[in-house]
């Protein structure tokens, strides 16, 4: 399909603001054609989806922090695209990144003649990610048609879901980070309902027309509606990273922010303590990472507090603000005048969408243990809570640890072997858990194996490196490298020996009262045994040695 | 037997025996005109000497098919014919708003002609010459909807039931005009032309489907697709003298069919004998993929349930319980029509129905309801049509001035005025007066003809209230407009069958105007209308409903 063009049109970036960021391919042919701005700058997203503690590092100097005196209210809408092979009412698929317009077809365009049939993973996605949120769902609920017109809307309405949502009245459990000074807390949720992407509208970079890339149009998509329950950036964050869990642990959606899988709207209201009536509501949008998120709360509360300070409490309007990455503000993208009529009425072109009890119990019972039960596994385990958010936060190190932990690896090992150095190798490597050779049955055995004493815990280090890298197994390792730990006292009394005699000088120094050259020894020892000397009987029996009187 | 459409002086010839359009009212037709007064018992024995003499209408398609694979006769040369009578007819009608590529007609005619020569399989459908509604998407013809917003758009595909078209192996042979995306009752309101009505060029075609009712009328084609959302089949046929059938909703896929009122749009057939709209609905219906509304209930072969008519017994309509509708024999009802309907009901007496009077109080709540629900529903789906993607643009400066002028360009006066209206009634503050309140009306009327369809095995009414009217009668008047939809809306909004067949001719034009008789079945028992409406036909002392056009020209 060849590129569709929006005609003609000149527009202002007030008018059309990039909502979601393209990030700039070259050698692409739209590209070619002519240079597309791109303001947005490519957003670092943190891959392990923790809050950065660096959360007031960035903070502009112009703004007081000080909010004592008020109190915020945050609610979240977040998006959710799901991973479904093909889009919500088509059979195209959707893969981000691809060039526009080649994943489309009559219907995701909106020709007319065109009827959306609904895909039904949507359904069992909706129902999962429902039931992991605890809400309560309607066995009967159905699409309706929100109008308005937009060019990246190509049929002048999104099908979506008003009055009657699919999960409704439920809530999301979580552990703020340590370094925000930890604590559990429980948010609400008011609704999760199911509806489609809309295009995305490319602007040129003088502002005379537009382009239309319908790739995204009909893409599915799950609308969480928190409750307003978040008091601050670190928390709205957390909810944010806990969904961006959540959804993986599920599988029904990647949750990558960068990408726009998951982008979350945050409403923020100040009020001075005490006072009954919320304060003017305030929507952000454009943050693409949580930090981002958490930056873009705090200086819009530091915001409205300082212009409640300065008795201008009525310049907090109701509007929509972009958060700026360049600049580390909001910026007004548009005031809301008077409420938007959508004109909601039933979609008649689908079905009721009916939930069978059946359906709903399958569901259920295929959920995995959500990263809420891990948590609380893990602590009943005796982890640490640092040790237990970090296990925690990436589906596939927890289910690492949980099969080597079922290999019978120590819990506190286990946990200390993936935190350090396989954490520190997937970091610089850039890779997940799963793309090393290492499996968790090797790690149970190489644990095994320092806790038996076959190997030290610096062989151990060698062993995983190689596990890591080039696969095998423990065992064959150890033994391709003679590597098993020599823990007969004869053959370490030999070595003491022939260390002691090859070095009479330190001996008789060591003998004259320089006891700290039992290190020298001890190091001495252990390398004409290429490292293989049980150290605690390499201690012993040197002590014995060097204090024997001859 | 041969096909009675040959050319006009063939065709005048074979309906010469039996009523060739007298000035002055035959006194065998004339039971059916201008008599308002006159009593059901003198009718009855006129009726019974219908039955002694019928005159059958043929099947075309089956007259075609005999005539291809008997090699009398080619498909070409039947293509041929019927575009040499399409290209005369055609400047006095204007029932196209694009005529198919003559040498691809022909291309597909002698295709089929090689087949069969070859002794290969042909479709049941083959050189079967079809038009199309123009609000119905085929892929190498124009599709505008009757719209100048989407002038010379071309889809990108068939639409579901074009393509079941096209397998068989119809061949199509143009677009017939509507109004403006299915929004009229006349075809007056199309953004390209006006059509005229085969039996008087002066009177309306009616409409929405008006463009494929004068076509088939005029046997510019042998079969038309068009689409009833209100009524826009079946007054059509009424209007010009056809078979037309607006089958349940969800029996024809809806895909490919520009929609005007999503929830009661359905595509229907017109044809000049039950058996071809028999044969015809056979090949759309069923279940598609590509229509989530579509149902999968079994099609029956509803040509080869028909009884034929050398297996008429002299009641074969015996016991079948037939309930008229009272409310549509009242007030502002032409007095010609009634009397049609009350002929025929003596008709199916005859044919040994029971027939009584049913009263549907819920009746007259159907047209303002159906108003609310399909303009609000076409608020919507014409929101698409904003000169962005594809369709006529008018170039501004910003994106509310390009939607502004492109649609306020390309849309008409009666679009931009369901639009308006839909949008009022769906806005903030006024759904739950409005649409909602109209969604209750719909249940009610859903409920009242389920009650008495269980009284009844079918439903009969006139198709229209009147007769077609003349060009431009109501076009300043649009409630009147509106009114004349008021015996089918209901039907739309209660989602059943209907089917409309001729039934007699009332005084008017050069030689009469054409009355349909409208008959309403339980969902999904099109086979069981197509039945009564062929053995109907085949027993009602007729002239063909041949207009007097073909006899002129
Ligand atoms: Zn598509």
């Amino acid at each position: 399909m060849a590129l569709v063009y929006f005609r003609g049109i000149r527009t202002s970036h007030l008018r059309f603001p990039l909502i979601t960021p393209f990030p700039r391919r070259n050698g692409v042919p739209f590209c070619a054609m002519r240079s597309l701005d791109t303001q947005t700058r490519t957003p670092t997203d943190n891959p392990k989806g923790q809050v950065k503690a660096d959360a007031s590092e960035n903070q502009p100097k112009t703004l007081e922090r000080n909010t004592s005196g008020f109190e915020t209210i945050i609610g979240i809408e977040t998006h959710v695209q799901l991973s479904t092979l093909t889009k919500a009412f088509c059979g195209c698929p959707y893969t981000y990144g691809s060039q526009p317009n080649t994943t489309v077809c009559p219907i995701c365009m909106g020709l007319p003649g065109t009827l959306p049939v609904l895909n039904s993973k949507v359904i069992s996605f909706a129902v999962k990610l429902g039931l992991a949120l605890n809400c309560k769902l309607s066995m009967r609920s159905k699409f309706d048609r929100k109008q308005y017109f937009y060019p990246d809307l190509p049929k002048g309405y999104q099908i979506s879901q008003f009055d009657i949502p699919i999960a409704t009245g439920g809530f999301i459990d979580l552990d703020l980070p340590l370094e925000f000074g930890g604590g559990h807390r429980k948010f609400g949720i008011t609704r999760v309902h199911m509806e489609e992407d809309a295009g995305k509208l490319l602007h040129s970079e003088t502002g005379s027309h537009s382009q239309l890339d319908l790739n995204r149009a009909g893409v599915p998509l799950l609308e969480i509606v928190s409750e307003p329950d978040m008091r601050s950036g670190v928390e709205a964050a957390e909810y944010a990273a806990e969904i961006q869990r959540l959804v993986r642990y599920l599988g029904v959606s990647n949750g990558n922010m960068q990408e726009g899988s998951l982008r979350c709207d945050v409403n923020v209201s100040v009020r001075p303590i005490g006072q009954s009536k919320f304060g003017t509501k305030v929507e952000i949008k454009n943050m693409n990472s949580f930090s981002a998120m958490n930056r873009a709360i705090d200086f819009e509360i530091s915001r409205q507090v300082n212009l409640h300070n300065q008795g201008q409490a009525d310049q907090i309007v109701q509007e929509t603000r972009l958060w700026e990455e360049g600049s580390q503000r909001t910026i007004t993208m548009r005031k809301k005048e008077g409420l938007a009529d959508y004109r909601y009425f039933p979609e008649p072109d689908l079905p009721e969408v009916v939930l069978t009890d059946d359906f709903v119990d399958s569901i259920l019972s295929s959920l995995p243990e959500l990263p809420e039960m891990k948590r609380r596994r893990y602590e009943g385990m005796g982890l640490s809570m640092q040790d237990v958010l970090f296990i925690a936060n990436d589906v596939n190190v927890a289910e690492f640890f949980d099969a080597a932990v079922e290999k019978g690896a120590d819990v506190k090992m286990a946990a200390n072997w993936i935190m350090g150095d396989i954490a520190a190798y997937l970091k610089n490597e850039k890779l997940s858990i799963n793309e090393i050779k290492l499996t968790p049955q090797e790690l149970a055995a190489l644990i095994a194996s320092i806790k038996g004493g076959t190997i030290s815990g610096k062989m151990g280090k060698e062993v995983l490196f190689e596990l890591i890298s080039k696969g095998g197994t423990v065992k064959s390792i150890i033994e391709k490298n003679d590597m098993v730990q020599i823990v007969d006292p004869s053959k370490i009394e030999a070595l003491v020996d022939k260390v002691l005699a090859e070095n009479p000088k330190q001996l008789e120094q060591f003998r004259g009262g320089k006891t700290k050259l039992q290190g020298f020894f001890a190091g001495q020892v252990m390398k004409v045994s290429k490292g293989k000397a049980n150290p605690m009987l390499l201690n012993k029996i040197l002590i014995e040695k060097l204090n024997a009187k001859s | 037997m041969p096909s009675p459409i040959q050319n006009p002086r063939i065709l005048l010839s074979h309906c010469r025996l039996h009523s060739p359009f007298p000035p002055k009212p035959h006194p065998t037709v004339s039971r059916h005109i201008h008599r308002p007064s006159r009593p059901l018992l003198r009718a009855s024995s006129a009726a019974q000497q219908t039955l002694s003499t019928p005159t059958p209408t043929s099947s075309d398609i089956l007259s075609v098919r005999e005539s291809i694979l008997s090699r009398r006769k080619t498909a070409t040369e039947v293509a041929g014919e019927y575009l040499d009578r399409l290209r005369r007819t055609e400047p006095l009608i204007r029932s196209f708003v694009h005529v198919a590529d003559e040498e691809a007609v022909m291309r597909q005619a002698a295709e089929i002609d090689g087949r069969v020569e070859r002794g290969e399989e042909v479709g049941e459908l083959a050189g079967v010459l079809v038009g199309v509604k123009d609000n119905i998407c085929t892929v190498d013809m124009p599709s505008t909807g009757g719209s100048r917003i989407l002038e010379g758009y071309r889809p990108a595909f068939d639409a579901t039931a074009i393509g079941r078209l096209k397998e068989l192996g119809a061949i199509i042979v143009g677009k017939t005009n509507l109004d403006e995306f299915g929004m009229g009752s006349s075809t007056e309101a199309s953004g390209f032309q006006v059509t005229a009505n085969p039996w008087d060029t002066s009177r309306v075609p009616g409409g929405s489907s008006g463009g494929s009712a004068s076509a088939v009328s005029a046997r510019q084609c042998m079969v038309s697709l068009g689409s009833d959302t209100g009524g826009s089949v079946r007054q059509p046929a009424s209007f010009c003298g056809v078979v037309g059938m607006k089958p349940t909703y969800g029996r024809v896929s809806r895909f490919g069919l520009m929609a005007y009122a999503s929830s009661l749009d359905v595509i229907g057939c017109f044809s000049s004998s039950v058996t071809d709209t028999a044969i015809l609905l056979h090949a759309i219906s069923g279940y598609d993929r590509f229509d989530a509304t579509s149902s999968n209930i079994e099609v029956p072969d509803y040509a080869s349930q028909l009884v034929p008519m050398d297996h008429f017994e002299s009641k074969p309509l015996k016991g079948l319980r037939v309930g008229m509708i009272r409310e549509t024999l009242g007030d502002g009802v032409d007095a010609g029509v009634v009397s049609s309907i009350q002929a025929a009901a003596v008709h199916l007496e005859e044919l040994g129905c029971t027939v009584t009077e049913v009263s549907m109080p819920s009746f007259s709540l159907g047209l303002p309801a159906y108003y609310i629900l399909a303009t609000s529903e076409s608020s919507s789906n014409l929101s698409r049509y904003d000169g962005v993607r594809y369709g006529n643009q008018i170039a501004a400066d910003e994106i509310n001035s390009l939607y502004g002028d492109s649609r306020a360009n390309g849309f008409g006066p009666e679009v931009k005025m369901r639009i308006l209206m839909g949008t009022y009634a769906l806005s903030a503050g006024y759904y739950d007066a409005y649409y909602k309140r109209a969604q209750q009306v719909r249940t009610l009327v859903q409920k009242s003809f389920k009650a008495a369809l269980e009284q009844n095995d079918i439903l009969i009414s006139p198709a229209a209230p009147t007769p077609a009217y003349k060009i431009g009668e109501k076009t300043n008047d649009p409630l009147a407009m509106y009114a004349g939809d008021t015996m089918t809306v209901n039907v739309n909004l209660a989602g059943l069958p209907a089917l409309v067949v001729p039934c007699g001719v009332v005084e008017g034009g050069p030689a009469g105007l054409p009355v349909g008789l409208q008959m309403i079945g339980a969902a999904f028992d099109e086979a069981k209308l197509l039945n009564v409406g062929h053995i109907f036909e085949q027993t009602l002392q007729s002239n063909g409903f041949v207009p007097p056009l073909l006899t002129n020209c």
